[in-house]
């Protein structure tokens, strides 16, 4: 199967209108030794034997359609109303690219409107970029950012940030040489701030806190916008946008810059990516956003219209002076987000996150009622850490023997939590399956 | 443009959804800690669906037509390979599961590293790059982890042809280096004349595009490649023209030590509006162990064959993304090369090349054509003649809207004056690319004849020109409620 369209006699016409005999005229300029190599790749397929290698393929993964999942960790399962897919699907909106000619790009342009109007919303920012690749990206680019406008180096981040997150962050500033502190945590999970207080000073340029955190705690926002705001630093905030359906946003509670994955918002799984990075600030430093941004104008004639807007901020405007490398985003993953939101709005999207506090907080107590097993940290929202009697691996490894997949293993990046398993419990989950859940854990103590 | 915002659609109490009622004891929610106003959108699912069909509707896009837009290979996106990412399997998996559960996820990934670096010519490959500029970010990041490996720390700044993206420069500035920019020479290649003599060993890189922005293979590439690597420097090559090159030439047979492939342009991905990409990076062997973490490797076991997620790799840059990369967007590359093989990826490229160059032959004399020989994947064309006259490439675009065509990229390569980049694709019929051609013919008799005509375009559009400088000067980048500028025109929906 090849998608190609032109017929020999097609191709024929084509190369006497341009005047050469064959396509090899055209290639010539390719250095002969090296022109035509051969290609080692598999034979093409037709169309069914493509569909059923694939599906073979496909089929010998575990989904978690037909397996009760408490796994969490950056990456959720949430319900997708059948709207979502049944916008993306559309080919005017998935086959576009970047709408740089507005006028032929309305839908998508008006689109990102509305999803940087929400993420304003849920956030308590004053504006939003149009998407970043994922968490991990919109964490980085929030601290070169705050870098650039403090015009300080160093970073502070709490080491219960999400671990992807803090690699993603050390990755980034290698180039530019940016020192990162890393701040611990306190017995109850959240970052410690006494250290915060220690490791901040004037030649910080952000404070890096997640919120929930990685071990799903709830940490004091305020307490570190004032730690930060102190030595003239920025607040970073990263946070789940399910929760922000029923938590305070972050920028009431100081946060300066707020980021964050937003793949739960509408988006499968999908073995971590595509995901949504967004980054949201206040409008004093709109002009320091990476990535892009979308404006309401008008016509000539006075209509409302959308377009791409603050490109001098822009690799392709600025090069080397522009706020960031990035072009193509996550644009289509904010398209399931912003019809996501939509169709959950103002009462779904708090029922969602009412959903998962209230299972995440039953599951939490039935498991730590059972002998061996103990909660260490405190309030939390859908994830908990549960501290297990035998090893995180033995415990998962027999909860797949009865067909569910377990939790997060602590110990991969916390040593001193090498007994801690990070579950997550989300409206997904029925009672039965939690039950379940508890059953298996007593049994395999 | 009459579509109001969902904003607008919102009425207090309308809902358009229905989650399970709650099956377990509630908890008290935690005090002080809940938000007072949540202020969503409240729409029925009736009227969600009719304002996203609407939007998608004001939308150009390749299923509905013409898109040579060039640099940004808009292809047919094949159909099957949507509904292969969307298998259960594929989509609902999660990225943390034991790699026993997903070893079908990571077989894929693993021959995908395979095949990409075959078509490359680099033996190692990451997938984890979400677009193109990440994976420059990679791999120019790995530039500078191989010369800090070998303890020459010396070296500071990156080369860009003038005629480069703008991600190239913007990615080596992220990277901490200093960029210094290359002219192009007479017939669109980069200078290696002034290569030659403006290179020192403070270089660590080169980055170049091949085919070049003005889609010409750089005729010298070679020597370029001779002279870094002399230097004892790296080429890094930005590989958003592969469409020009599968099975036609290899990369790393060039000298070419780094390349970043969209697949989201090359491998029939879909471009969704701007994203996702994926940006595979490929490297020459002994840059492999500064690839990203982690890599999917392969190993025999008495229980056969197994794929993991390989992290022991200490020299490693580290992680650039949050997981493994755009998997979903990765199934669909995987399908499409299977589809083709190897005999159909190089027939892609040899009808990617003869239709830009029927593009090439049939316009030239109606639009200026500054470097006038064979191009490869696209072609770049300049309004120069037609601004003699008082029309822009800007009116030109828009004009071609109302013919039912996507406008090229205009204004790019800077070093064109006026430029317009075509890139039909090899998707394109000879019947489109001979619409397409009238068109731009038709709209070169009216520059000369009705200019007005072009300048006051498009016509045929729900809006027409918008106002981009008011958008900058005063920008409205949220829906603010009815105290806003946005506010007033609630009166027109009600």
């Amino acid at each position: 199967m090849s998608y190609l369209p032109h017929t020999d006699s097609d191709r024929k016409r084509m190369l006497e209108a341009i005047g050469v005999d064959s396509i090899d005229r055209l290639l010539e300029v390719v250095p002969e030794e090296s022109r035509y190599p051969s290609l080692d790749l598999p034979p093409a397929l037709s169309e069914m034997e493509v569909v059923r290698f694939l599906r073979g393929l496909a089929e010998e993964n575990a989904d978690l359609d037909h397996h009760p999942c408490f796994l969490g960790a950056g990456a959720y399962r949430h319900f997708i109303p059948a709207v979502v897919d049944h916008v993306l699907r559309r080919g005017e909106f998935y086959t576009a690219y970047t709408p740089y000619q507005p006028e032929a790009s309305q839908g998508t342009l008006t689109a990102i409107y509305e999803y940087q109007s929400m993420i304003c919303d849920l956030t308590g920012m004053d504006v939003t970029n149009a998407s970043l690749y994922d968490g991990a990206s919109a964490v980085a680019e929030a601290a070169l950012m705050a870098a650039r406008i403090t015009r300080r180096e160093e970073l502070v981040v709490a080491r219960n940030v999400h671990p992807a997150y803090r690699q993603v962050l050390s990755t980034y500033t290698q180039g530019l040489g940016l020192p990162i502190r890393e701040v611990g945590y306190d017995h109850q999970g959240r970052m410690d701030l006494a250290s915060v207080r220690e490791s901040l000073s004037s030649d910080s340029a952000c404070l890096i806190v997640q919120h929930p955190n990685f071990f799903g705690c709830l940490e004091d926002l305020s307490a570190a916008s004032e730690l930060a705001h102190r030595v003239g630093a920025l607040l970073v905030a990263c946070v789940d946008p399910i929760a922000l359906g029923l938590f305070r946003p972050p920028g009431e509670e100081g946060a300066d810059l707020v980021v964050g994955e937003a793949q739960a918002l509408g988006n499968p799984l999908s073995f971590g990516g595509p995901y949504l990075g967004f980054l949201a600030c206040g409008q004093e430093y709109m002009r320091q956003l990476p990535g892009r941004l979308v404006g309401m104008t008008t016509d000539t004639q006075g209509r409302r219209g959308f377009v791409l807007t603050l490109q001098t901020r822009e690799q392709h405007i600025r090069r080397e002076k522009a706020t960031s490398n990035i072009c193509s985003n996550e644009a289509l993953v904010a398209l399931a987000a912003t019809v996501y939101l939509a169709a959950m709005g103002k009462q779904g999207l708090r029922q969602v996150a009412e959903l998962c506090f209230h299972k995440a907080h039953y599951a939490a107590r039935q498991i730590e009622g059972l002998p061996g097993f103990s909660l260490p940290f405190g309030e939390f929202f859908k994830e908990f850490v549960v501290k297990t009697p035998l090893s995180p691996r033995e415990v998962n490894g027999k909860l797949w023997e009865r067909g569910i997949v377990g939790g997060y293993d602590l110990g991969r990046d916390y040593p001193e939590l090498a007994d801690g398993l990070l579950f997550c419990v989300t409206e997904m989950n029925p009672k039965e399956e939690i039950d379940a859940l508890v059953r298996a854990l007593e049994e395999v103590r | 443009m009459d579509e109001p915002l969902l904003f607008e659609l919102s009425s207090p109490g309308r809902t358009g959804f229905s989650l399970p009622a709650c099956d377990v004891p509630k908890t008290p929610l935690p005090e002080g800690r809940v938000r007072d106003d949540l202020s969503l959108p409240e729409v029925s699912e009736r009227d969600l669906i009719k304002h996203f069909t609407r939007l998608s509707q004001l939308n150009f896009s390749v299923d509905t037509g013409f898109y040579p837009l060039g640099s940004c290979t808009m292809k047919y996106n094949p159909k099957v390979n949507e509904e292969m990412a969307r298998l259960p399997g594929f989509a609902h998996i999660h990225p943390y599961q034991d790699e026993g559960l997903v070893q079908g996820a990571l077989r894929l990934m693993y021959e995908l590293q395979e095949y990409l670096a075959e078509i490359a010519g680099l033996p190692a490959v990451s997938l984890q790059p979400a677009a193109g500029a990440h994976g420059e970010l990679t791999g120019m990041l790995m530039v500078r982890a191989y010369h800090q490996n070998r303890h020459d720390r010396e070296r500071r700044v990156v080369l860009v042809p003038d005629s480069a993206h703008g991600t190239n420069p913007a990615t080596a500035a992220m990277c901490g280096y200093r960029v210094m920019t290359i002219p192009s020479d007479g017939r669109g290649n980069i200078d290696a004349d002034i290569l030659r003599d403006r290179a020192d060993e403070s270089v660590a890189a080169l980055m170049l595009t091949n085919p070049n922005t003005l889609g010409l293979f750089e005729e010298r590439i070679l020597e370029v490649a001779e002279i870094i690597h002399g230097l004892g420097a790296l080429i890094y090559c930005d590989g958003a023209n592969m469409n020009a090159l599968l099975g036609i030439a290899k990369p790393g047979e060039l000298g070419m030590d780094i390349l970043h492939y969209n697949l989201h342009k090359t491998f029939a991905t879909p471009h969704g509006g701007g994203g996702p990409g994926a940006g595979a990076t490929a490297v020459r062997e002994d840059l492999a162990p500064f690839l990203p973490l982690p890599l999917v490797a392969r190993r025999e076991t008495s229980e056969g064959t197994r794929y993991y997620l390989d992290y022991d790799r200490p020299l490693s840059i580290g992680k650039v993304g949050s997981f493994y990369g755009n998997f979903g967007v990765m199934v669909k590359a995987y399908a499409y090369i299977r589809s083709l093989g190897g005999d159909g990826l190089r027939e892609v490229s040899e009808d990617a090349v003869l239709n830009a160059n029927y593009l090439l032959s049939g316009l030239k004399g109606y639009y200026y054509l500054p470097y006038d020989r064979p191009c490869l994947h696209e072609c770049v064309f300049s309004g120069r003649w037609q601004k003699e006259i008082g029309v822009r490439t800007l009116d030109i675009a828009k004009r071609l809207i109302d013919f039912g065509f996507h406008p090229p990229t205009i204004y790019f390569p800077l070093i064109v004056e006026e430029a317009l980049m075509i890139e039909p694709t090899e998707t394109e019929s000879l019947e489109t690319l001979e619409g397409f051609l009238a068109a731009m013919k038709e709209i070169a008799r009216e520059a000369r004849e009705e200019p007005d005509t072009l300048r006051s375009a498009p016509h045929k559009m729900p809006l027409s020109r918008l106002d981009e400088v008011t958008a900058a000067r005063r920008p409205n980048l949220r829906w603010k409620g009815g105290f806003d500028k946005g506010g007033s025109f609630l009166l027109k929906f009600s």
